[in-house]
């Protein structure tokens, strides 16, 4: 299955206009967080929030739905928010705490979960994994890259960035810069290329934004809990779904798609690796099958 | 019990050991009937790990008084050779090693390798054990043993069977695979086998088995994982600081991209 396991794909959307305004796509993250947080499912969420240079994230450990609609919008670059869980765990000395990450963050984490070894007591604490959808990740210099040689646009200037359709966007209010994606190609880190998971097949909750309209997202729901919280947050009204069918466009056909080209694609470059002598993480083998 | 361990070693000459599962509520429980000879030895450790051990509080007197019987041991019981109780080492499933060896003891010596005479199984418990870790660092030259200058991991004298890392291993890892000994749940136990022997041991290692290979994704699990705090995430690459690292290993066995457990993780999420 090249979605992973899952119990329910809907397309969903954030209610709170708050929240829309300031969301990549439909601002499950954002509201799903809040929502947890209001009702003591967590005590706090790590996630991406700003630093003090314009679109370098930071891992922010959010404790109001103040702090996570600060940190919502994507960010093309690295936030080492597995990292911050023992910021959370220790020096906040949280006993329940959620988090968002890209498939390679939850898979370091679910393995850290599942094999403790020197990770004492954090383990039992994580309450929310949700994931997001990735194709691949940039070092912040290909960034700027993009934004600065390429579309000649200073990085303050810049209020949104996207990747959909093709291109890659960088909004700055007055025009749409964009870059044909395959101008982008060559820059993702190397490590990306052999990655087998496109939509975080083993978060609690995994969300990204191909396969329904703007504004809106896709969401799995995986495990029991990650299930339980997701249903919990439609009944509040935080979320709103729509079933995930013909009317839905584009549809799953097309995440569908994206994610078996990945999975092929990455089992290929894998294979090539391997053939130079060079090593594969062991175990991903089965992860590129579908 | 330990048959299939055995078995992935090329050996089967130990006697099956009996176990009693009961179902009771849709909880299974299994108790051994026959329970496992259990020992600890404490080399030149810190007794960090055995202390850890004690730190699952819920389990504790469960595991010690129903599960295991502690057969030999410094810390634990009061048997050990040439101590109070044990004129011989006795016949032991599994021993647990604590701490690295210093070749300049004797005494040191003598225990480890008769260790791996008694026992069916030898773990390296913790990183001294598994890796040396700290003991790295030893050079001799201080009262009242100048000449303790040597410590090396077990895996450098003895056969070991299986390795629990960490600087301390934590007390979920020190149950799970108790519990997983006593399930026969030899799957799980898997990378605990394979990292017997390891021999990398620090930040180092991140760099030339996972940047170096393009294997990096900068999720930060090493960071996460290191007990010194010797790593920094600096533009999605863990960077080393070689002088807090106390080469404990715990970051190259926690990356995802060293090895990765699927089918582990959807068993134990059901996903």
């Amino acid at each position: 299955m090249e979605f992973g396991n899952y119990k329910e794909v809907l397309c969903a959307r954030a209610t709170d206009s708050k929240i829309q305004e300031v969301s990549q796509d439909g601002g499950i993250v954002t509201a799903l967080f809040s929502y947890a947080l209001e009702e003591g499912i967590i005590e706090g969420a790590v996630v991406a929030g700003p630093s003090d240079e314009p679109w370098v994230p930071k891992p922010v450990i959010a404790m109001s739905k103040e702090d996570l609609i600060d940190a919502a919008g994507t960010k093309y670059t690295h936030s080492p928010n597995v990292w911050a869980l023992k910021e959370a765990v220790r020096q906040y000395g949280l006993e329940k705490v959620g988090t968002v990450g890209t498939p390679c963050q939850i898979m370091g984490i679910r393995k850290m979960q599942v094999y403790p070894f020197s990770t004492r007591f954090v383990a039992d604490k994580l309450k929310l994994l949700i994931g997001i959808f990735c194709m691949e990740n940039f070092p912040f210099a290909s960034l700027e890259t993009f934004v600065e040689e390429k579309m000649k646009v200073n990085m303050d200037d810049v209020t949104k960035m996207d990747i959909g359709k093709g291109k890659f966007f960088a909004y700055t209010g007055e025009e749409d810069n964009k870059i044909p994606l395959k101008q982008t190609h060559g820059y993702e880190q190397a490590s990306c290329n052999v990655c087998p998971d496109y939509v975080a097949e083993l978060a609690d909750v995994s969300t990204g934004s191909v396969g329904t309209p703007d504004g809106w997202s896709t969401v799995f729901t995986r495990t029991d809990d990650g299930d339980s919280i997701f249903k919990a947050a439609v009944d509040a009204g935080v979320i709103e779904t729509k079933p995930m069918d013909e009317n839905v466009k584009p549809g799953l056909g097309l995440l569908s798609k994206l994610s078996k080209g990945k999975k092929d694609k990455n089992k290929k470059e894998a294979e090539r690796r391997i053939k130079m002598g060079l090593p594969i993480p062991a175990g991903f083998d089965n992860f590129y099958k579908y | 019990m330990f048959e299939k361990l055995k078995k992935s070693f090329g050996k089967s000459e130990t006697k099956p050991v009996e176990s009693e599962v009961k179902y009771e509520e849709g909880q299974v429980s299994v108790k051994p009937t026959n329970k496992p000879k259990i020992g600890y030895i404490h080399v030149s450790g810190c007794t960090g790990d055995v202390m850890s051990l004690t730190e699952n509080y819920d389990i504790l007197s469960t595991l010690l008084s129903d599960m295991v019987d502690i057969v030999y041991g410094q810390t634990l019981v009061d048997k050990w050779i040439h101590g109070t109780y044990a004129e011989e080492m006795p016949d032991m499933d599994l021993c647990f090693i604590e701490g690295s060896v210093c070749l300049q003891d004797e005494h040191s010596l003598i225990e480890v390798q008769e260790a791996r005479k008694h026992s069916k199984l030898v773990a390296a418990f913790g990183s001294c054990a598994m890796n040396g870790c700290f003991t790295r660092f030893s050079r001799g030259g201080q009262q009242a043993q100048p000449k303790h200058e040597s410590f090396v991991p077990l895996s450098d004298l003895i056969k070991v069977d299986l390795a629990i890392p960490g600087c301390p291993a934590s007390p979920e890892i020190i149950a799970k695979s108790v519990v997983a000994l006593i399930n026969n749940d030899m799957d799980y136990l898997q990378p605990a086998l394979d990292i017997a022997n390891c021999n990398l041991a620090c930040g180092c290692d991140l760099q030339t088995n996972v940047i170096n290979k393009a294997l990096c994704t900068g999720c930060g699990t090493c960071a996460l994982a290191c007990p010194t705090k010797a790593i920094d995430m600096i533009e999605g690459r863990p960077i080393i600081n070689t002088n807090r690292c106390i080469k404990c290993g715990s970051c190259n066995v926690h990356c995802p991209r060293t090895w990765f457990p699927l089918d582990k993780i959807k068993k134990e999420f059901n996903l």
